[in-house]
């Protein structure tokens, strides 16, 4: 009797078409890589760790965390750089994708010229704006002189710095967004703006009510994406500050780096917790909430 | 009087956009063709002789020809890693799209932690010193699948349930085997959005500074992003070299942008519409 079963069982998982097994490599792999360093780093993060050893020491590492002012410096950061990154992004994508899909010259120019930045190496573009916003020979600000304006010295300004890198990810980033956008704007039916015109709506009424609401998907999309992308955030802050000057443009993965290359590996991993804590509890509620608002309209 | 007012819009917007999204290129190639002296004033300027030549044969021998290893070893890790991912993830959407079992749910959470999760790194290290695959390009390699998949199963997924099942069904009263069904009969299916995949991913992997960062550091096993960033101290007043570096590395996402740019704005706003 049981040994049919399981026999049956066997053919029948032997005739499936779809076999469970093709889940395997890719299973092993990001478990191994993926998974279990995630799963793991909860337990190490609350230890000493030297790799090869590894001692309890309960919440210390967070408690450090959490008293330092340059780790805290780090977590304001990386919530201030996440909320400006997206908030520019989404404005300026949208309007970027509203023009774009507008009757212009050169359309095809202007969005691939956009969208070039995206594909470029963020440690590249990072280097050539460090030297664009040099205070004194860079060319932005030299640019500013011929209209009589003195530019702020960008990236050595402790208050300016971090929304200096934020203005450069924004230009590598609204490429991405506007084509979200251009996508999202593109699917709405013509019909209705149709209607909306032969009803009188002028643009602004036609971009509040139609391409709004119905681009809410796209809006969604890149408010996510961006914020994730602003959270995790490291290569262009790396290379173009090193979080400095002083700890003012650190943010928690730079911290997570830092923390790594001094060899406290415990506090880095609990670096690692806390940017997995921050995500889960901001963006988790953030894709309910937006995903439900997007059903119930 | 309309027409005349898009004129000057259009005409305004070129100019605008121009000037913000192409100088910082024309910067770098003007950097990177000066000599060192000139460059080293950071003005946007014409050079007052082109050097390209005897920049770009600096760059290629310094530090022994660091540069071309650096290639060789990003095109390996490239090459390999998104061949995998392709294969990998595609079995993976494939099932998952076809057998609903109470795990879907669970695969489903896992697609989306890999998503949206940042890797936790030293664990990470531990398990690859742990393996014997710190430090080598074969870890990287792995790391970079095991981190792109998600990305790559979500992009199949979506478009294998287009395809319709009668299609299996037809291959399987033929005799063929699950094997033979996907890679004879769904495989070749996927080209569009396996493209998409090789192309997006290709560009994602070459341009990774993070992860060779963290587990493949050292200067044998060196990849191109790495190579700016090393270069960066090492070249602090040679910015004609770091530029014509940064010149360099930019040529194959250039190359990949001007032949499959529809494949690859396709690919990454995948998803926007539906949500």
């Amino acid at each position: 009797m049981e040994t049919t079963t399981i026999s049956r069982a066997i053919s029948n998982r032997m005739k499936s078409p779809y076999p469970g097994w093709f889940y395997l490599p890719a299973a092993v792999i990001f478990v191994v890589l993926f998974l279990m360093p995630m799963l793991t780093s909860f337990y190490f993060s609350l230890t000493r760790w030297t790799l090869f050893e590894s001692s309890f020491i309960g919440l210390d590492n967070f408690a450090q965390f959490f008293r330092e002012p340059f780790l805290i410096k780090g977590l304001t950061n990386t919530l201030i750089y996440a909320v400006v990154t997206s908030g520019l992004k989404v404005i300026i994508g949208m309007l970027f994708g509203v023009f774009l899909t507008s009757r212009i010259m050169a359309r095809t120019y202007l969005r691939s010229l956009v969208f070039f930045p995206v594909l470029v190496s963020t440690v590249g573009v990072g280097i050539t704006f460090t030297v664009l916003m040099h205070p004194t020979h860079g060319l932005i600000n030299e640019s500013l002189a011929v209209f009589g304006i003195d530019g702020p010295a960008w990236l050595t300004d402790p208050s300016l710095a971090l929304l200096s890198v934020a203005l450069v990810d924004v230009w590598k980033g609204v490429g991405l967004a506007t084509m979200i956008f251009i996508a999202g704007i593109v699917s709405i039916p013509k019909e209705y703006y149709e209607a909306a015109k032969i009803e009188g709506a002028t643009a602004t009424q036609q971009f509040w009510r139609i391409t709004m609401p119905l681009a809410r998907p796209a809006t969604v999309t890149v408010i996510l994406l961006s914020f994730i992308s602003g959270l995790r955030s490291f290569d262009l802050i790396w290379s173009m500050t090193r979080g400095g000057p002083g700890f003012t443009t650190d943010v928690i993965a730079s911290v997570i780096y830092k923390q790594y290359q001094a060899g406290f590996y415990g506090l880095s991993t609990a670096g690692n917790v806390v940017l997995f804590l921050l995500i889960s509890t901001i963006v988790v509620p953030l894709f309910i909430f937006l995903d439900r608002k997007a059903t119930t309209q | 009087m309309k027409s005349s007012w898009r004129y000057v819009w259009g005409v305004l917007s070129i100019l605008v956009s121009s000037l913000v999204f192409l100088v910082p290129f024309a910067f770098i190639i003007l950097t990177a063709v000066k000599d060192k002296q000139e460059a080293a004033l950071l003005r946007f300027t014409w050079p007052t002789a082109v050097h390209a030549w005897s920049n770009l044969i600096q760059v290629l021998q310094a530090r022994d020809y660091m540069l071309l290893l650096a290639f060789f070893n990003s095109l390996v890790v490239t090459v390999v890693s998104v061949g995998l991912l392709v294969i990998l993830a595609a079995m993976v959407a494939f099932v998952l799209q076809r057998r609903s079992s109470r795990w879907n749910r669970v695969i489903d959470l896992l697609v989306l932690s890999g998503l949206i999760m940042p890797p936790a790194v030293v664990p990470t290290i531990w398990v690859l010193q742990e393996l014997g695959l710190f430090k080598t390009i074969s870890g990287l390699i792995l790391i970079e699948v095991a981190y792109g998949l998600s990305f790559s199963i979500l992009l199949f997924r979506a478009f294998i349930a287009t395809i319709p099942r009668e299609l299996d069904e037809a291959a399987v009263i033929e005799g063929a085997g699950p094997i033979a069904l996907f890679f004879r009969v769904i495989l070749p299916l996927l080209k569009p959005v396996v493209v998409t995949n090789i192309v997006v991913q290709s560009v994602g992997v070459f341009n990774d500074f993070t992860n060779p960062l963290y587990y493949l550091p050292g200067a044998r096993n060196v990849t191109v992003q790495l190579t700016l960033y090393n270069f960066q101290s090492m070249f602090n007043t040679s910015y004609n070299l770091l530029f014509m570096n940064i010149l360099l590395i930019t040529i194959p996402p250039l190359i990949m942008f001007l032949f499959f740019n529809r494949q690859i704005v396709e690919g990454m706003t995948a998803g926007a519409v539906k949500g």
